[in-house]
């Protein structure tokens, strides 16, 4: 394997919504050296890579940051950090303006305001978001990408960060990359659960199958803290195309109805999880398929949908022309995906405080990644994005000041690196391969911890069970053989995802109560308890994963991880 | 679904080997095809890519594919996405990359 050691200021690992905009601002704001590095490539990786529908999260007209905190906190039923919703909510106009500055279509009505669509959001075309986010990024002199690179672990030392390992998914090639700060912005998990569509279109999925928690293995990993996992991620989509349904539901109000053409999503809550569950319990008790009720729209709204969906998510354009029967026809079927870990949605990821820091000094996280602000969408990762660039650049500055002083680089650890990538290259032909490694994970967690099978449903026993089986797994990814880069490349994020699987299980079981339908399930206990009105957060130490139980953090008290450097340079948690 | 390449559109450019977020496209004897073709998440970023409209979307079978194709052409502001069926019947829409969605 070849090798190559590079060295910058800040190193930012992905190259999506939240990266790309901290490797802007850092652009923006400092002088500093930045670096992304992008398994795929900036310009259509991540989640925006077909596009998007609408600006989900904007301050409107007449409306506060603090509405958009509370709505956040009421569909999240109380388990959000107010600190950071409302330090991100007060940036979302802001960040959009940026957008529309850097050629981001927004539609104004003829007063020159932008015109919403319900109380948060706002109509745009955003099938080039993410050219126009990698440009912006990639136009500032102190950036440079590195596309193409994978990366698998940090380089930590006295629980600071001082770079990161990764290897080239195009040639035999790893890395070391020396950095002062990181920001780790690689997006949740998917791909953990069995699909809806298991077998051709197995990657037809609402989360990009392509994000498969690196950062947050990472961070597991390193014994960085994470928080609220167990509130899983389950959307609402078009059924097989699993394109999106909300904009539908809110371009031309169709509601959720079921075969006997009840509209039941009155019965069962509007919040996000009440919306999947409705729509599961429906079926469940045999009043399936649910669908949005659309057939009563013009053949004018029609073909605006088809190109809305052309913008975003083309499959679900082509399969109505290809039905030959378009939504003024024929209803939308409706189903919910397997579910997911993302931080953009529910509170799952890092624990970090209002910096954006992680509990590993010099580590910031960003998008989806990071934990305890639900809803997010794109402007809120943005609104991380830039948070966590400013944050970098403070702790920059402390440590040029010597007010903070790095540890000795550990100089032998990419060696081992390296040896445990050609492990991989090295192992003989085995018998099971990484195709069947991964239908057992999905196996494993759609049966065992609440799966689309199962309604989403699990109890103990059934966790204790997953746990063991997904355990098993790792010994025989040991064994895996890579024929190239791009083997080593699938293989890895098997490895990741089955550590976030550990830690999504072991996040499942000590909830103990049912507080969202659908996301959290547990059978064992199927009601709601007010004992449980804290973060589930865990750590690994000692190679086990620990869970912590802690305290709601009110607006009032915004956390802080790291105090300033006392007089010998120590800096405490 | 997923992404059918005509070689003989194909001049193997690479830009499509290079957009694909997933890593899934490559280049063999100066052609681009599809490494897993299963593994395609169907953004049509490639087909946005390639100059050559050489790159065919499609639905598979389990989605309600039956064998129609989706190609992009792009025109200025305009992009135009044209559906094929089996027997070569074509619907074509036009979107506007300067007008917002209605929704």
């Amino acid at each position: 394997m070849k090798q190559e050691r590079l060295q910058t200021d800040v190193l930012i690992i992905g190259g999506g919504t939240a990266g790309c905009f901290a490797a802007y601002t850092l652009g923006q704001q400092t002088d500093c050296q930045i670096l992304i590095a992008e398994k795929a490539n900036i310009k259509r990786s991540g989640c925006l890579a077909a596009g998007v529908n609408a600006i989900n999260a904007y301050i409107t007209k007449g409306r506060k940051p603090e509405d958009y905190a509370e709505y956040c906190k009421k569909d999240a039923k109380g388990i959000v950090r107010e600190d950071l919703l409302l330090s991100l909510a007060e940036r979302l106009n802001h960040v959009t303006a940026v957008l529309e500055e850097k050629g981001l279509v927004i539609l104004k009505d003829e007063n020159g305001e932008y015109v919403t669509r319900g109380n948060r959001n706002i109509k745009i075309n955003g099938e080039n978001i993410k050219p126009i986010l990698a440009k912006a990024a990639q136009e500032q002199p102190g950036v440079q990408v590195l596309n193409h690179v994978n990366i698998t672990d940090y380089i930590v030392r006295d629980n600071r960060i001082l770079g990161a390992y990764g290897f080239s998914v195009n040639e035999e090639k790893a890395y070391e990359i020396r950095a002062k700060a990181v920001i780790i912005a690689t997006g949740g998990a998917a791909g953990l659960y069995r699909p809806n569509n298991p077998g051709f279109s197995r990657h037809k999925m609402w989360y990009p199958p392509f994000n498969t928690g690196a950062g947050y293995a990472m961070g597991i990993n390193a014994g960085a803290e994470m928080t609220t996992f167990e509130m899983r991620f389950i959307a609402l989509r078009c059924k097989d195309t699993i394109a999106p349904t909300g904009t539908i539901a809110q371009g031309v109000h169709a509601k959720q109805m079921n075969s006997r053409g009840e509209i039941y999503e009155d019965r069962y809550g509007i919040a996000t999880c009440e919306r999947c569950y409705g729509t599961t319990r429906e079926n469940q008790e045999g009043r399936g398929p649910c669908y949005l009720k659309t057939d009563e729209i013009t053949k004018e709204q029609e073909m605006d949908l088809y190109k809305a969906y052309l913008n975003m998510a083309p499959s679900q354009t082509l399969k109505w022309l290809e039905a030959g029967k378009g939504p003024s026809e024929q209803n939308v079927e409706i189903e919910g995906t397997e579910p997911y870990v993302v931080g953009g949605h529910t509170a799952s990821g890092y624990w970090i405080d209002a910096d954006r820091s992680t509990t590993i000094r010099g580590l910031y996280a960003a998008g989806d990644v990071a934990g305890g602000a639900p809803q997010k969408y794109v402007t809120g990762a943005l609104a991380e994005g830039e948070i966590a660039a400013e944050s970098a650049a403070v702790y920059l500055q402390l440590l040029q000041d010597n007010k903070e002083i790095l540890p000795e680089f550990p100089e032998e650890g990419f060696e081992d690196k390296i040896f445990e990538y050609e492990q991989y290259f090295r192992n003989p032909e085995a018998l099971l391969d990484i195709e069947q490694l991964e239908e057992t994970m999905q196996k494993v967690m759609d049966q065992y911890a609440g799966g689309i099978s199962r309604n989403y449903q699990f109890n103990e026993t059934e966790l204790a069970l997953a746990e063991e089986k997904i355990r098993a797994l790792f010994p025989v990814l040991n064994r895996l053989r890579a024929e190239d880069p791009d083997d080593l490349l699938q293989i890895y994020e098997i490895r990741e995802r089955l550590t976030v699987c550990l830690c999504l299980i072991a996040h499942l079981g000590a909830r103990k109560e049912t507080r969202w339908h659908s996301f959290a399930e547990n059978a064992d206990y199927p009601e709601t308890d007010k004992d449980w009105e804290l973060y589930v957060n865990s750590r690994m130490e000692d190679g086990k994963l620990r869970i912590i139980k802690r305290d709601l953090v009110k607006s009032s008290s915004p956390l802080h991880f790291f105090q300033a450097a006392d007089a010998e340079g120590q800096v405490s948690v | 679904m997923s992404i059918a390449i005509k070689t003989e559109n194909c001049i193997g450019c690479g830009r499509c080997t290079e957009v694909c977020p997933g890593n899934l496209i490559r280049l063999r004897e100066g052609k681009a095809y599809i490494k897993r073709e299963r593994d395609c998440w169907g953004c049509t970023s490639c087909l946005k890519e390639c100059k050559k409209g050489a790159i065919l979307f499609f639905l598979g079978a389990d989605m309600g594919g039956r064998g129609s194709t989706l190609s992009i052409r792009e025109e200025g502001a305009l992009r135009k996405w044209t559906v094929t069926d089996p027997s070569g019947i074509t619907q074509t829409i036009e979107t506007n990359t300067q007008e917002a969605n209605q929704y």
